[in-house]
């Protein structure tokens, strides 16, 4: 082991999974608790663990903290499921030593390429929303280094206030150190999967009332189907598979399957492979290919929640200047009118989005975290000339209906927009103001829409 | 490097023993070892390698003697100051070479006594060929080098076998400060699992990544008339 001088990082130039904005920043690595206090010693700064969080989230204002390093188990309890890790151990981990014990977390988003802090910062969702709620309901307790230089351990009992602003807090309430997170009992690595296709927006939807008891329920929508087909939709539920719904040549072992060969992209083509035509053809080749899969399958975990981390570095497919994630979620009563305003404007004006993702979620839980009851659509945009003029628009319509966007994803919404959406970010500013959070903890983010 | 090598030895069935100065640090990572693998026993000892008077003593320590023993010590030191200052080169002399022989030379008795064994040793490209920038460092490494080498050749007929690990650039806490280029630096992980493969197959020395040895055959091949006017 070296006694080398605790480093105080490098000037680098930092994106989010969507390789836009870029921004320098200095980048600090620490690898321990001690240098963790020291990284935190300066203003300016936010945590970032394994930078999936799409725009600019996790990218400090003067220095961002990489939590990567710190990616140490602590303890396992078989008993509760409770696992107390580092914040930079990334959920792929969690999955590959405790799935093979019958363990999976009870929350995950579409990638398994995420930081437990991570998670916890922007209070992910994932496709059981509507039953499990997020990540929040899960975490027992987690330590977080704050403003003062102290390092608070927060949980339902203690320091709750600092506990229920974190997650969900986007990192700008301190560096998380530690957390103790509850995995979930399962027989087996596969999902029972069930396929539904809905002609249209409302078929989508009274899918998703008729089956609010699935565990996971989530649908790819064709976002440039117009007219009658407005809205057509692959529906998608699945539960976690028993023994006795596995076929019987995988009972012995249910927890291995054959695993995917992982492709890549090389590089980033100067221009986008995908426009208005490759994404209307692959979006009527895929609902095609799904129309014929109805009914009942299994799928193995890893291609049923994660079915882009076989495709390593996929954000490059959008090409050199990058993407931007549009992620909504509109009221229920709203919905309806709201997304068809929105599926409107995107066959009329954008060249569509390649990943389009319906949900429809449960109730609010946490003082500023995204989720709320009612329909969530999530679109991929390349970044081309237009986008701030569409991204604008797409925004208009989601105020009008009143909605708000997922700050993990955002990349481009303005300051007014921001809290006109959403009126829970005042709250959140005054409290950060209070607790001397602002000066010390700062994203591009923070900076970009106030906060 | 040495903590990833654990979590891989240990995902791979074997019982460790960590041995390090800062037993804390120790204590965390055989913690983690633990939740990772739960059915592998892990032990920590203290050990200062700095320290060679003690080294004896911690091997005596070992019950069962392993099977395989890997040493990961070494530092960087102040390259500067050592070119003049006897205290920082003897400090990187003896981390990077002294100290790793020493114990690894004691090691290596008993495995040869007992005629099985692996002995591995992380060297350092930097000891293929002296730079400007780094050649105290790079000459410890070239003796450490030139010690596993030998040691290979010696325990040969003994059935022990040395593996020489010259890694290249890692992206470990070592290197952290530095912007490397990435196309030339492996991740502890594929330094770890490369060990544990060059173990089994019995491979004598190992550049993690492939482009290592083409660079390295250059390096090595350019005339001492041109090399000494170039800056690497």
């Amino acid at each position: 082991m070296s006694s080398n001088p605790i480093p105080n990082g490098r000037q680098e130039r930092v994106t989010g999974w969507g390789r836009y904005p870029i921004v320098e920043t200095r980048l600090v690595q620490p690898a321990s608790d001690a240098e963790l206090s020291v990284a935190t010693r300066s203003d300016g700064l936010v945590a970032r663990g394994n930078g999936r969080g799409y725009g600019d989230c996790a990218v400090g204002k003067d220095a961002s903290v990489q939590t990567l390093a710190l990616d140490r188990f602590e303890s396992f309890d078989p008993e509760t499921g409770i696992v107390v890790a580092q914040s930079g151990v990334l959920l792929k981990t969690i999955i590959d030593v405790f799935l093979p014990r019958g363990w999976f977390p009870y929350v995950t988003p579409g990638t398994k390429f995420v930081s437990l802090g991570g998670m916890a910062a922007a209070d992910v969702h994932g496709k059981n929303h509507h039953v499990d709620g997020t990540i929040r309901r899960w975490i027992e307790w987690f330590e977080i280094v704050c403003a003062d230089g102290q390092i608070r351990r927060c949980s339902r009992t203690e320091n709750n206030e600092l506990f229920e602003a974190t997650i969900g807090g986007m990192g700008l309430t301190g560096v998380i150190s530690r957390i103790a997170v509850r995995l979930r009992r399962v027989q087996s690595a596969y999902i029972q999967q069930q396929t539904f296709v809905a002609p249209n927006l409302a078929a989508a939807m009274e899918l998703f009332d008729r089956h609010e008891s699935a565990t996971y329920s989530v649908a790819w929508i064709d976002c440039l189907a117009v007219g009658e087909a407005m809205g057509r939709s692959i529906v998608m539920l699945g539960e976690h598979a028993t023994i006795t719904d596995l076929p019987v040549d995988l009972r012995d072992d249910p927890f291995d399957f054959p695993l995917r060969k992982a492709l890549g992209v090389p590089f980033a083509p100067p221009i986008s492979p995908l426009n208005r035509f490759s994404i209307q053809a692959f979006n009527s080749l895929y609902y095609a290919a799904q129309k014929r899969k109805i009914g009942q399958s299994l799928a193995d975990y890893d291609s049923y929640f994660y079915p882009l981390d076989s495709i390593h570095d996929w954000n490059r497919i959008y090409g050199r200047r990058g993407f931007v994630q549009h992620q909504c979620v509109l009221p229920e009563e709203r919905s309806r009118e709201g997304l068809l305003e929105l599926l409107q404007f995107i066959s009329r004006h954008t060249q569509g989005s390649f990943l389009a993702v319906l949900k429809k979620f449960g109730k609010e839980e946490g003082p500023w975290s995204f989720p709320m009851a009612g329909y969530s659509l999530a679109l991929d945009f390349p970044v081309n000339y237009n986008i701030e003029s569409a991204y604008a628009a797409l925004n208009e319509i989601v105020l009008r209906h009143a909605g708000r966007l997922y700050l993990a994803k955002d990349a481009l919404m303005g300051r007014d927009f921001a809290h006109d959406s959403d009126h829970r970010l005042a709250n959140f500013k005054m409290f950060r103001e209070q607790h001397g959070m602002k000066q010390k903890f700062a994203s591009v983010l923070s900076e970009r829409i106030d906060l | 490097m040495a903590q990833a090598f654990a979590r891989k030895m240990a995902n791979d069935g074997f019982d460790l023993v960590l041995a390090g100065r800062n037993t804390d640090e120790l204590d965390a990572i055989r913690r983690d070892l633990l939740v990772r693998s739960p059915s592998c026993s892990v032990q920590c000892l203290f050990f200062d390698a700095m320290d060679m008077e003690s080294h004896r003593e911690m091997i005596d320590r070992l019950s069962p003697l392993p099977e395989v023993a890997a040493c990961f010590v070494g530092s960087m030191g102040d390259e500067i100051a050592a070119r003049c200052d006897a205290g920082a080169l003897a400090l990187i002399l003896r981390s990077n070479f002294e100290g790793p022989a020493n114990v690894l030379g004691i090691v290596a008795k008993r495995f040869e006594d007992r005629g099985s064994g692996t002995i591995v040793g992380i060297s350092s490209v930097a000891g293929e060929r002296g730079r400007k920038t780094n050649y105290i460092y790079g000459s410890a490494k070239a003796g450490f080098t030139a010690f596993l080498s030998g040691l290979r050749n010696q325990l040969q007929s003994a059935g022990v076998h040395v593996v020489t690990v010259l890694p290249g650039f890692v992206a470990t806490k070592m290197t952290s400060h530095l912007s490397l280029p990435p196309a030339l630096t492996a991740k502890p992980e594929a330094v770890a699992s490369a060990i544990a493969k060059a173990i089994r197959k019995e491979t004598n020395v190992i550049y993690v990544k492939p482009v290592w040895f083409v660079i390295m055959t250059i390096i090595k091949a350019i005339p001492e008339s041109i090399f000494k006017k170039m800056s690497l």
